[in-house]
Formats: C-alpha cells, structure tokens, sequence
C-alpha cells in the first residue's frame, strides 16, 4: 500500500489524450521520479495530484483518501505540499514573513480571523519559523524582500516554506529547470539532505536526468501520457524501451 | 503597550498628539493676515479630515493590503449615513445608537456585496463594486424613496417619533448630552483657536480605528492579506483559502466606511444620496494612492490633502491674487493671475490632478514615500533599501508549459 495510489487515471484535452490508463503506487519514505519526453503528460499529471485538474476517469488516494475534487488549499492541508519550476514565494514579503505563512496555515488551518493578535506574540511560531531558515542556511537573510534573492535562494526559501509545514508528500516539479550546473548540483544536495533527515515521501518531475538519476530510488517513465515502465535508475538506465522513447534525449 | 512594539507605541502617541493638537496646528497665521485664508482649522474642515481619514485608513485595509480595488466603498458610506439619520427619528438626536447601526448594517451589506464581487478579481472585481454602488445609488433615488427620502435627503421631521427625547433633550446631534456643533474659541494674541466638540469625537473615534488598523498591519490577518497581493498561487498552495481573508479585509473596510458615513450625519444631521455617487468612491482611492497605499499613515494624509484643496484651495479668487501679486507692475501682474487663474477657485480639481499625476509618477509610494526620501536625504541613510519601485510589483509567475 503505497501513500498515494493513481489508479486508471484518463484525462482528454479534445482530440489530445493527455493521460491514458495512469496506475502509480507511490511508496510512503520514498524518492520517486517521473520522467518522460516533451508531452509525455508529466505536468498533466502533476495538476491532477494537486486538485488543479480534474482527471475524466480514476481516482487518486492520498493516504486512503480521495484528493479529487478537492481545492489546492484543502489538498496542502491533506499533507501535499508543491515546489514549482519557477518558485512561488511572497515576493513582497521579507523572507521571514514568507516562513511565518506557511508556519500560521499549518496550525489555524485555512482561515483564521486572528486580526487583533501581534506576530510578535507568536513566539513559538516564529521560533519554528527561524529554525527552518537556519535549516537552510537562510538565516542571515530573513530580513530581505523575497524578490531580492537570488533564483538559487527563491528555491531554498520555497522548498524551506513547504517542509517547514511538514508535509507528508512533497511534490517538485521540474526543481532545477533553467538552473546553472552549479544551482543544480545544489538544489540536489539540499533534496538528498532533506530526505535523509525527515524521510519525506517526494515525487520529482524532470527532465534533466542528471538530477533524476541523482535523487530517485524509483523512475516511472512515461510517454504519450501511459506510464512505460516503472523500475530502479539502475534498470532505467539501459531500458530499451526508455531510449526509445527519448531518442537521443537522454543526454539532456 | 497595548499589544504594540515600542516603535509602534511611538508612533500611535504621535499620531494621537498630532490628532489632538489640530487645531492649533491648522492655524498657523494669525487672524486678519493675508495668509489667513490658508488656515484650515475650522470645525466643519477639521471634522472632515477626520471623517474621510477614517474613510481611506479603512478602505487602506482592503486596497493597501489586498490589492482589491473597490470602486464602490461610497455605498457603505451612504449606509451609514441614512443609519444614524433614522436612529434621529426613531430614537433621539444621542448619536451611539445610529453609530453602532451604521456600522452593522454596512457590515452586512459589505457582505453581501462583497461574497458576489470576490468572485473575481483585477479589473472585474472593481466593476462589480462599481455596479453596486451605482445601483445603490440609483435605488435611492427610486425605489428606495420611503427608506431615503430620494432627491430631498433624510432628514429629522417634528412629527418624526424620536421616542427617546423629552423635554430637556438637546435638538442637535450630541453624545450624551455633548453637542456636537458646540466650540470653545480661544484667543492668544492674534490667532484664534476653535476646539470643537464634533471634531474631537470624530479624532477619538479616528485615533481608536487608527489602532485598530495597526493592530491589523501587525497581526498574522495582515500578513496574509499582503501575502494575497503577492502570489495567491503559493497562497492556495500553502493551505490557505484566499476568499474568506479578502472578504474579511472587504467587510471590515465596509465597517470603517459605514462608520465615516455615521460620522458625517453626526455632524450634520442630514443623508443624501449624492453621498454614494461613484465620485465618491473614486475620491477614496485617489486618497489612499495620493498619500501611499499599503502604509498607515498614507490614507489619512491623502484624505487631509484633498479636503484641504477641495475647501481651501478652491476659496482663492482673482481678486486675492491680484492682492498678492499688487506690487508688481501693472502688465506684469495681469498676465500672472491671467496664468495663476485656471488652477485656483474652480481650478482646484486641475490643481489637485496635476499633484496627483506627479505623485503616481514620481513617487509611486505616495506622499509618505516622498517624506521618506526627504527624511532619509536628511539623515543620510541608503534609500535603495525600502524602495517600493518596479521591482515591489514584481513576482514571478508560472511560466506556461506544455508538457
């Protein structure tokens, strides 16, 4: 029993089936890749996961539960956080007031009219806040604009708001996409930290390879929306049909 | 104190001085100088610096904070308005029965325009606002006529029941027996200082939502409305349902608005319905951007702004400028009041439009980024850091990708 099941997940977009037939089953503690080539219905599939989308036919169960159907907002508080492929951060906000957020939504829940209490009275979240940034070696800057970072600190500080709520299921898409090498090897260092010290469940969309083959424990490929194969990087690797399916875009 | 940080402690004591001390402030020229016109400490001004502040520092919680720019905030100032004028009838002439109506029924009327309107956001979200407003003022004209008395405005009528009121009952506004039209006048030397009982029931009332709005800034409800201005992407991805925040922010903007209506048929016991016509609404928001939106102080001073030019402003006529400019030649000082001329007396509003032109360009945080700038020029501090610039609007967005 996997922490989140997809099972006969179709989607149509008119005449273009965007998924077909999708069955994953998501160990719980595990790294697990999804990759594919360009329109294989990687994204497709990642907004069905976070209530964006709505799949024709299937279900998908986050631990024995439904998530579809359900808005974004009630899918975080389910326990699935989300990384985007370009980070979603409160730009206008320092970066501590970007940690306190997420820090306030984990324990009031999706609104609370908490007008008249100081955010200086909230000692323990702020505590918990601070901890996280030190995590992520962000302390120093938590008095920034979070616009005024760099894009190698916008994803720190996003990746650092969603595990400071604790998730269950962190779901990336695309982490290093537009990145330079060195960001990259980076943000891989900071994932591999992240799951040996909290042993979150997380799913990766990529296409660099590199990071995938870095990171997973376990690959799903797909292609034209149905998952080809589903095994270890090492078996991955030299898959047949997987070279197939990419045609010389494995080195990207 | 009172659950604010020393730095804010400071400020509210400021700002409570300075609300208190108007009008000896606003009174800088002795009487009978020429540049005694310029004075704006009357009662009937000095109220409405603190009723429209009232007005902009609540419309400052929805607009400022959220980005959600209502068209339509005058609506709750006529609400208010037509609430405090039907407690004089009912009732008696107190003004805290009417006050505390007008901030419910606004309240609920924010409500509900707000659960439709919130519905959408940018640009539709102001049309609808608008729409209501509109409408709101157009029934009150029409359909509305028994509850608003149409074209003639609510007013009190001798026959009206005012079961609270007997014989020894003041027959003006008045709190608890404190006229509201009552002014202590005070002579020093040449100036002449008017203390005004309506005027410091509206500055209590402004200084205590003054606080309220700080405690607002300040709380984690604040942050999250600056956090729906931002990114609501990460908003709803974080586990937080932006709609019942912004409505929030809508109705508890609704209350100030309501309660700056209550307010202004506290000093004059009259509602009109011109009072919720859409230049009204607009007269908000050119406050609020005028002084700074987003900061606390900024609204006030843009509302004090505007009335100042709007009563001031507007009194000065050729033949004042001619006194002025009477020492120059002939020739000379015709073709400069012949210039002076379109931007004073009725010329106001170009006046006041050309000011407002130059601050939303040249100083996108209002007047209290233009007071920063001086302040820190002062000082000497790097200004770079706390400039709200491009860059302030700026957040990425996802980039469209087709898989």
């Amino acid at each position: 029993m996997g922490i989140l099941e997809v099972s006969n997940v179709n989607k149509r977009f008119g005449g273009l089936q965007a998924l077909g037939d999708v069955n994953l089953d998501i160990a719980e503690g595990t790294v697990h890749a999804i990759i594919g080539p360009n329109g294989a219905g990687k994204s497709t599939l990642l907004n069905v996961l976070v209530g964006k989308l709505i799949p024709d036919t299937g279900t998908v169960m986050f631990n024995g539960q439904s998530v579809l159907g359900r808005k974004p907002y009630e899918i975080n508080q389910m326990g699935i956080s989300r990384v985007f492929q370009t980070p979603e951060i409160f730009g206008d906000l320092t970066v501590i007031e970007n940690m306190l957020i997420p820090c306030f939504a984990k324990r009031d829940g999706a609104f609370r009219l908490h007008a008249l209490k100081s955010i200086a009275s909230e000692a323990d979240i702020i505590d918990k806040a601070e901890h996280m940034l030190s995590d992520v070696d962000m302390i120093d800057k938590r008095g920034m604009t979070a616009s005024s970072l760099s894009r190698g600190d916008k994803r720190r500080l996003e990746m650092a708001m969603c595990l400071v709520q604790e998730p269950k299921l962190l779901l990336l898409d695309e982490p290093t996409a537009g990145m330079a090498r060195a960001d990259t090897n980076n943000t891989i260092e900071l994932l591999n930290q992240i799951h040996e010290r909290r042993d979150i469940t997380m799913v990766i969309i990529e296409h660099d390879m590199h990071v995938v083959f870095s990171l997973a424990k376990r690959i799903t490929v797909l292609a034209q929306g149905s998952p080809l194969v589903e095994d270890t990087p090492e078996n991955i690797k030299g898959h047949p049909k997987v070279k197939e399916a990419y045609l010389g875009e494995a080195a990207a | 104190m009172l659950g604010l940080s020393k730095k804010d402690t400071t400020f509210l004591l400021i700002v409570i001085f300075l609300t208190l001390a108007t009008p000896i402030l606003l009174q800088p020229f002795p009487e009978g100088s020429a540049m005694a016109q310029f004075n704006a400490g009357y009662p009937d001004l000095m109220q409405r610096f603190a009723i429209y502040g009232i007005f902009a520092i609540g419309f400052n919680i929805l607009f400022g904070l959220t980005g959600y720019l209502s068209f339509g905030h005058a609506a709750f100032l006529g609400v208010g308005s037509y609430s405090v004028v039907w407690m004089y009838k009912l009732l008696s002439y107190n003004v805290l029965p009417g006050l505390v109506l007008a901030v419910i029924t606004s309240a609920l009327f924010a409500l509900f325009i707000g659960y439709i309107s919130l519905r959408r956001s940018g640009i539709y979200f102001s049309i609808l606002t608008l729409a209501f407003a509109q409408m709101s003022f157009n029934l009150a004209y029409s359909v509305l006529t028994p509850l608003t008395n149409g074209e003639t405005g609510l007013q009190v009528y001798t026959d009206d029941p005012q079961i609270l009121m007997d014989a020894a009952s003041p027959n003006s506004p008045h709190f608890f027996g404190i006229l509201m039209i009552e002014s202590t006048k005070v002579n020093i030397g040449g100036w002449q200082f008017t203390f005004n009982n309506g005027y410091y029931f509206c500055a209590i009332i402004a200084i205590i939502v003054f606080y309220l709005s700080l405690r607002i800034f300040r709380s984690p409800f604040g942050t999250m409305l600056r956090a729906i201005k931002t990114n609501q992407t990460r908003m709803n991805y974080t586990g937080l349902n932006p709609r019942p925040y912004t409505l929030a922010a809508f109705v508890i903007s609704g209350m100030y608005a309501g309660l700056a209506g209550g307010l202004l048929a506290s000093m004059d016991p009259l509602a009109g319905a011109e009072r919720m016509q859409w230049t009204a609404s607009g007269e908000v928001v050119l406050m609020t951007i005028l002084g700074g939106a987003g900061t606390l102080m900024g609204p006030v001073l843009g509302a004090g702004f505007i009335k100042y030019f709007e009563n001031i402003f507007s009194k000065i006529n050729d033949n004042i400028l001619h006194s002025w400019f009477s020492a120059l030649p002939d020739g000379v000082e015709d073709a400069i009041v012949f210039m002076v001329h379109p931007f004073i007396g009725k010329g106001w509003s170009l006046t006041l439009g050309l000011l407002f032109m130059m601050v939303v360009i040249f100083l996108p945080g209002g007047l209290i980024e233009g007071g920063t700038r001086i302040w820190n020029a002062i000082t000497g501090k790097n200004r770079k850091s706390n400039k709200p610039g491009k860059d302030g609007k700026h957040h990425p967005k996802p980039t469209a990708h087709v898989n």
